[in-house]
């Protein structure tokens, strides 16, 4: 009974069931409603945070070949690492709204295009260094430069001039930007002395741990920092173990070596939530898994055919098979509710008949060739395998070509004129446009070249009345969604776990997995 | 005497020669996989400008041949360079990465050769009786059972239901001896297990081979006991194939562990290549892929010259 109690209570803390039902179960079990309750609340707080302790982390994504550079930061276990010893400007909080971590406060211009952040008094970096407002200039600048190779360099093109004042950093941009802020929570940005342009794998920051031992892909061993200015950091040693292999992750949580894993495989989550020591932490995100159509190329540039595509496809069969229920329908939008500014629309459903109707309408009836492979998203080919059975229903004659992992992201992503794939989301809807569905994009992988919404785009990014705000991006929202090369069927969530050794965890934070990476030094060790 | 250093100093150049063949190989290899070392290194998040610079620093704009030869002459004077993707020096990352991967080879072929050996030398003597079945049958099964499985298997009971052992095998220096050892006690019993069958079989072959002779009848005859007659007889002349298959085997437990290091994370020579190959680190690959071949040529080598040794035929050819 009490596994049983134990899933149901994990179920409201996900969201998965509400309260009242989780009593009326609980009920049926025989525990008095004022028992239940407690158990409840049990589950979703602790007694405060207790300092001290070590916690183990097991991590997927890093490798030898990795930097210390967060420059370079490509994976969880980059940035998690980064996140110790650093931190960016400004930071997300847990619902998604922005607090200052160096900058200790920061306002804008009238016009969006001038932006001033005070850097934080009297914090130093861990060699000792006191942080000034130069080291916040050289930092962007080293991102920003022509000579760049951050993952960064994007986000930060629109910069014109980066001064220094007092305590004062003024940015000014060529065009008006409501989110610059937001960018600047970016995870490569973490300011360094001199802008770790001497040493940009030097790992000194002002972050609330301290590496003291680094094998890159394999271990690294954190300190508390004793002179760190902020919350942060409960326990005083963190340990983060790269673990790639996720039955060997999983296995490393259920052994009790680690305390802490990402990235639980959907198809497995249920069963590990079984084991009593283990809690299965899921997290709705801005992830989503895509297929995208090129709309110059024929036949996705004839709308009944993307149309018929879209209705031809299952989402909610795809949610329930794919992602195992770790996940919410998408609908051909890349924004989902998780974004500030959002609308909702109507969900589009599966439609076998309207799927045939604009079928017939675009008089193509070649073969549509869907190419994907096992890293794009998790899962790819069976998703598109249920895709082509779908299809069939409405007589798209809809083929699937597997292509290897590797190379997948230079050879066909961007390059094929139909495949799946997978987006992080970004911060703000503002970016997800920017970087993927603005006609000038680099990343522009459905080829979406549409005027209005160009122009929409550049309006709303100045515009600081939400109201107004709200109304463009649900209109540029409609043109995506009608006009778009996009198919989304669904938005994953993060599923992360601990076992209960660990209090501490806060549900729903905003950004990335493992509470936006956080978890490490927000989450303690119960005695 | 000096026939056997002309027979040796042949050896060892034909090894030479086959290494560098060897090195050719692996750079047309690496150049044949799509996609480039930068767009690999900066993933999807790059720009266009971000990779024109990545690829101007790395000098990816050098022609391949150009790339290859100042490569192979750095490798000449013993500088391996440094990496592509992080700019550490190759001899140094590699150095422990390989000390890692030989400390988990040494220990698993110093339980596995002599297990192997005793029980072929167990299975000869009781022939064709149920203790040669059951260890024919029990070496044969876990041979034939992928190792990864046998691994997830070992981590399931082992680690998981009874918490003997860690899954997790990332050993590093602030371990003791005894905890190292502790750490890599499953990898070392899965990998015992894989190569336990091929040694075994091959043992029992060589001996029942030598047991049909004149004189191990001559032996039996003398009214030697069966244990002794196998030991002191027949092992010593048909030490050459034996020999010739422990080296083979300990070649795999260096060079072909690759899947048990991603299992039990195991901070190995395997983990690093395949770090490097997947982000088309060049160099990197060339200098493991040299020395896995070195490794294989060496200890083929080693049997040769053992099996020379052992039979006074070979050691005068006519």
């Amino acid at each position: 009974m009490t596994d049983q109690l134990k899933y149901l209570s994990r179920q409201v803390v996900t969201g998965r069931i509400n309260r009242r039902h989780f009593l009326g179960r609980a009920g049926a079990l025989g525990l008095t409603a004022a028992a239940a309750t407690t158990m409840m609340n049990s589950a979703v707080m602790a007694a405060g945070p207790q300092k001290g302790g070590t916690i183990r982390v097991g991590l997927q994504g890093g490798s030898t070949t990795s930097s210390l550079d967060p420059a370079l930061s490509s994976n969880q276990t980059d940035w998690t690492v980064s996140r110790m010893w650093g931190e960016t400007l400004v930071e997300l909080t847990d619902d998604g709204g922005l607090e200052g971590r160096v900058a200790e406060s920061y306002e804008a211009s009238a016009d969006a295009k001038t932006w001033t952040f005070r850097v934080r008094q009297g914090i130093t970096f861990s060699n000792g260094q006191d942080v000034t407002a130069a080291d916040v200039a050289e930092t962007l600048d080293r991102h920003a430069g022509e000579e760049s190779q951050s993952g960064a360099h994007g986000i930060l093109r629109d910069i014109k001039d980066v001064r220094t004042d007092g305590r004062d950093v003024i940015i000014e941009l060529n065009t008006a930007n409501a989110d610059l802020p937001y960018l600047l929570s970016d995870f490569h940005l973490v300011i360094q002395p001199g802008g770790g342009k001497s040493a940009p794998d030097a790992a000194i920051g002002t972050g609330p741990y301290i590496l003291k031992d680094v094998d890159m892909g394999v271990r690294f061993v954190a300190e508390k920092n004793p002179n760190y200015w902020g919350e942060l950091g409960n326990a005083e040693t963190l340990e983060i173990l790269v673990i790639n292999d996720n039955t060997a992750r999983v296995a490393a949580l259920q052994s009790g070596q680690v305390d802490m894993i990402d990235r639980v495989p959907p198809r497995t989550a249920g069963l590990v939530a079984r084991a009593p020591n283990v809690n299965v932490r899921s997290t709705s995100g801005p992830g989503h898994y895509v297929f995208i159509a090129h709309l110059d190329t024929e036949p996705f540039s004839n709308r009944d055919v993307m149309m018929a595509l879209k209705y031809g496809i299952n989402r909610q069969e795809m949610v329930d098979k794919i992602l195992f229920g770790y996940g919410s329908v998408g609908n051909d939008s890349p924004v989902n509710g998780y974004y500030p500014f959002a609308t909702e629309f109507e969900q589009r459903e599966y439609d076998p008949d309207k799927a045939a109707f604009h079928w017939k309408q675009s008089g193509y009836d070649g073969p549509i060739v869907l190419e994907t492979s096992d890293n794009s998203f998790p899962g790819a080919p069976d998703a598109a395998a249920l895709f082509q059975q779908s299809a069939q229903a409405a007589g798209i004659n809809l083929q699937v070509k597997r292509q290897p992992n590797d190379g997948y992201w230079t050879e066909v992503w961007n390059k094929r004129p139909f495949c799946t794939s997978f987006w992080a989301g970004r911060p703000t809807q503002d970016q997800v446009y920017t970087t993927t569905y603005l006609s000038t994009a680099d990343w522009n992988d459905t080829r979406f070249k549409n005027e209005q919404f160009d122009q929409l785009l550049l309006a709303a990014r100045a515009e600081l009345d939400s109201a107004k705000r709200t109304q463009m991006y649900a209109d540029m929202g409609t043109l995506l969604r009608d006009e778009g090369g996009l198919i989304c069927p669904m938005f994953n969530d993060f599923v992360d776990a601990t076992n209960d050794k660990l209090a501490g965890w806060a549900d729903g934070v905003k950004g990335l997995p493992l509470m936006n990476s956080y978890a490490p030094m927000r989450m303690w060790v119960t005695n | 005497m000096s026939l056997l250093i002309k027979l040796l100093a042949q050896r060892i150049a034909l090894g030479l020669v086959l290494l560098f063949m060897v090195s050719v190989l692996i750079f047309a290899g690496t150049m044949i996989l799509p996609g480039d070392v930068a767009q690999s290194i900066l993933g999807q998040s790059a720009t266009p400008e971000a990779l024109a610079n990545m690829r101007r620093d790395l000098g990816l704009n050098d022609p391949p041949l150009q790339r290859y030869f100042s490569w192979l002459g750095g490798f000449l004077q013993g500088d391996l360079g440094t990496a592509l993707t992080s700019g550490q020096d190759i001899a140094e990352s590699l150095g422990k990465r390989l000390g890692n991967t030989l400390f988990l080879a040494f220990w698993a072929a110093i339980i596995s050769v002599p297990l192997a050996i005793t029980l072929g030398l167990i299975a000869v003597r009781y022939r064709e009786r149920w203790p040669d079945k059951m260890i024919s049958a029990v070496t044969l099964a876990s041979i034939s059972v992928p190792e990864f499985l046998i691994a997830y298997i070992a981590i399931f009971f082992v680690s998981v239901r009874l918490r003997w052992a860690p899954s997790v095998t990332t050993i590093h220096d602030g371990m003791s001896l005894g905890e190292k050892l502790h750490t890599i006690s499953l990898p070392v019993a899965v990998l015992t297990l894989v190569v336990l069958a091929h040694m075994m079989r091959m043992t029992r072959a060589a001996i029942l081979n030598v047991m049909q002779s004149a004189y191990i009848e001559t032996a039996e005859l003398k009214g030697l006991r069966m244990f002794n007659i196998i030991w002191k007889h027949a092992f010593p002349n048909s030490v050459a194939p034996i020999v010739n298959v422990v080296m083979l085997n300990m070649a795999y437990l260096v060079v072909g562990v690759v899947v048990i290091e991603v299992v039990f994370t195991y901070p190995g020579m395997g983990q690093y290549l395949v770090d490097h190959v997947s982000k088309r680190d060049i160099p990197v690959v060339q200098a493991c892929g040299l020395i896995f071949a070195a490794v294989y040529i060496g200890l083929n080598m080693i049997a040769d010259i053992v099996s020379i040794l052992a039979n006074p035929r070979l050691r005068h050819p006519k």
